[in-house]
């Protein structure tokens, strides 16, 4: 099977100061690809310029699109990069706050990509966005309510609906369950995993937890100080880590 | 995958000459582990073990003998350190010890299934669909997945009220139950099986041992663990002894 992203030797610098540094990987259409590592260790810069959000300082990012054509993203323009993150990609931030608009319904901002791809009847809008406030569990007869109403959780799936409801290809996901209650980061993992399953969504999760990896994702990447010190399949790296980052990493969890 | 595949037919015409399904050959693992002064520890070495369709082969020796350690390496959790684990993937030859992580998950997908002493559960996901969720990746609708699951729990005596909810609350022998549904719906070519009746009681064990015969009777290979005497007996062709690696 053919695969969906590549990236080769990517690298971002902040000044002097390593992000992320040499890294390369490929994702395949329906597969979610966790990305693992401590505080600093560059997963969240890594996440951010392979969505081409953080401009490359070295390495190339592909991305074959739905007529089978290979895009390389450095040579697109910017109104281009912006057409493909509205269309084709989707982006999930940790911070629910950060990728959704506050200052309109919760209604509006399910609706809100589906204007940007065209969509203008608004009884229909209404609709999709009332189905994917269910699919995410949230009451539909809180449509009109602003997010600023909602619990971290419920912002979290109002973010995961904005996102999905444009039935992206490709989503870029920085930690969406941390600094949730363990019982709302369930119902939220548990949420992306059908998901994924019945969308056929590829999708990159950066994650500090390993659980969440073990949970989701089939193929993991350890980082560490901007560097992909192992990657490989998720069972085999939290059984039989071999770097010793890796190995520290697995024996610090705590197991109840 | 088809229907027909998964209902073992696809696998029975290999069944009339057993044709070898795995290959071992001088398969060792040792730890080295990097933050005990770089202790290492062998736990496997020069592993030699051919098994063909329709077999049933029971590792036996004394803890600590790698038996578990074997299956987690042919199964790829963990990382050969030496030799080769060749497979038998869509009527060619793989060895797993080179294949990159998306073969092995093809192969984990197709032909090799595992089954755990203990399941994984998943947060909030139904026993119901815990066991259909192979048969949903391997093409099948859900409801027929379902339908599939639901026949395969009630066989293995799974009281119909717990479907719907996840296992996390369940008992030992319950939970285990619906790991080997989970493990055995979807039939594969080659079976791998870390002690599965260990929790269970005599007439649940006499079930597994019945769903293996038929797995045997369709063509798929099995290499195991079993404790239990008698269903050692019941249902091995053949003792592959082991015992622990002696530290030269």
């Amino acid at each position: 099977m053919s695969a969906l992203l590549q990236v080769r030797g990517l690298s971002h610098h902040y000044g002097q100061r390593i992000g992320c540094q040499d890294v390369s990987f490929d994702l395949r259409p329906g597969e979610l690809l966790c990305i693992v590592g401590e505080s600093g260790s560059g997963k969240s810069t890594l996440l951010k310029t392979a969505a081409a959000q953080l401009a490359p300082s070295a390495g190339s990012v592909r991305y074959r699109q739905r007529d089978g054509d290979w895009l390389e993203l450095d040579e697109l323009s910017e109104a281009n990069r912006r057409r493909l993150a509205r269309e084709e990609w989707g982006f999930v931030t940790q911070n629910p706050r950060d990728g959704l608009r506050l200052n309109v319904s919760a209604g509006a901002n399910v609706a809100e990509r589906l204007m940007a791809l065209g969509m203008r009847n608004y009884g229909q809008l209404r609709d999709i966005a009332r189905g994917w406030l269910e699919r995410v569990e949230i009451d539909p007869s809180r449509i009109d309510d602003a997010p600023t109403a909602f619990s971290g959780g419920m912002q979290q799936r109002l973010q995961i609906a904005r996102t999905l409801v444009t039935q992206p290809r490709l989503v870029f996901m920085d930690e969406p369950t941390a600094g949730l209650d363990v019982s709302v980061q369930a119902r939220i993992l548990d949420l992306l995993r059908r998901l994924v399953n019945e969308l056929g969504l590829a999708a990159v999760m950066v994650t500090h937890d390993l659980a969440v990896a073990r949970l989701l994702a089939a193929r993991t990447m350890v980082m560490q100080g901007g560097r992909v010190v192992e990657t490989g399949l998720t069972d085999q790296i939290l059984d039989d880590p071999q770097h010793p980052y890796t190995q520290l990493l697995v024996s610090s969890v705590l197991t109840t | 995958m088809t229907a027909a595949a998964l209902s073992g037919s696809a696998i029975a015409a290999s069944a009339t000459s057993p044709s070898p399904m795995l290959e071992l050959r001088g398969l060792g693992k040792s730890f080295e582990l990097h933050h005990q002064h770089g202790a290492r520890l062998d736990v496997l070495d020069n592993v030699e073990l051919t098994l063909h369709a329709s077999e049933c082969v029971v590792l036996s020796g004394p803890s600590g003998a790698g038996k578990s350690s074997l299956l987690r390496v042919i199964y790829g959790n963990y990382r050969p350190s030496r030799g080769a684990v060749r497979v038998r993937h869509d009527g060619d030859w793989l060895d797993l010890a080179e294949a990159t992580p998306h073969q092995v998950l093809e192969v984990r997908r197709r032909t090799l299934g595992y089954v755990s002493q203990f399941l994984r559960v998943i947060p909030r996901v139904p026993a119901l669909d815990i066991v259909a969720e192979p048969l949903i990746e391997a093409g099948l609708s859900t409801p027929e997945a379902r339908q599939r699951a639901s026949a395969l729990l009630h066989r293995l005596n799974v009281p119909e009220r717990l479907w719907q909810l996840p296992p996390g609350t369940f008992s030992g022998g319950e939970q285990q139950r619906v790991n080997i549904a989970r493990g055995l719906i979807v039939s594969r070519p080659l079976l791998l099986l870390d002690e599965p009746t260990a929790s269970l009681d005599a007439d649940n064990r006499v079930v597994v041992a019945e769903l293996l015969e038929e797995a045997r009777a369709a063509g798929s290979a099995v290499l195991g663990i079993f404790h239990d005497e008698d269903m050692r007996d019941r249902v091995a062709t053949r003792l592959f002894p082991m015992r622990p690696f002696q530290i030269a």
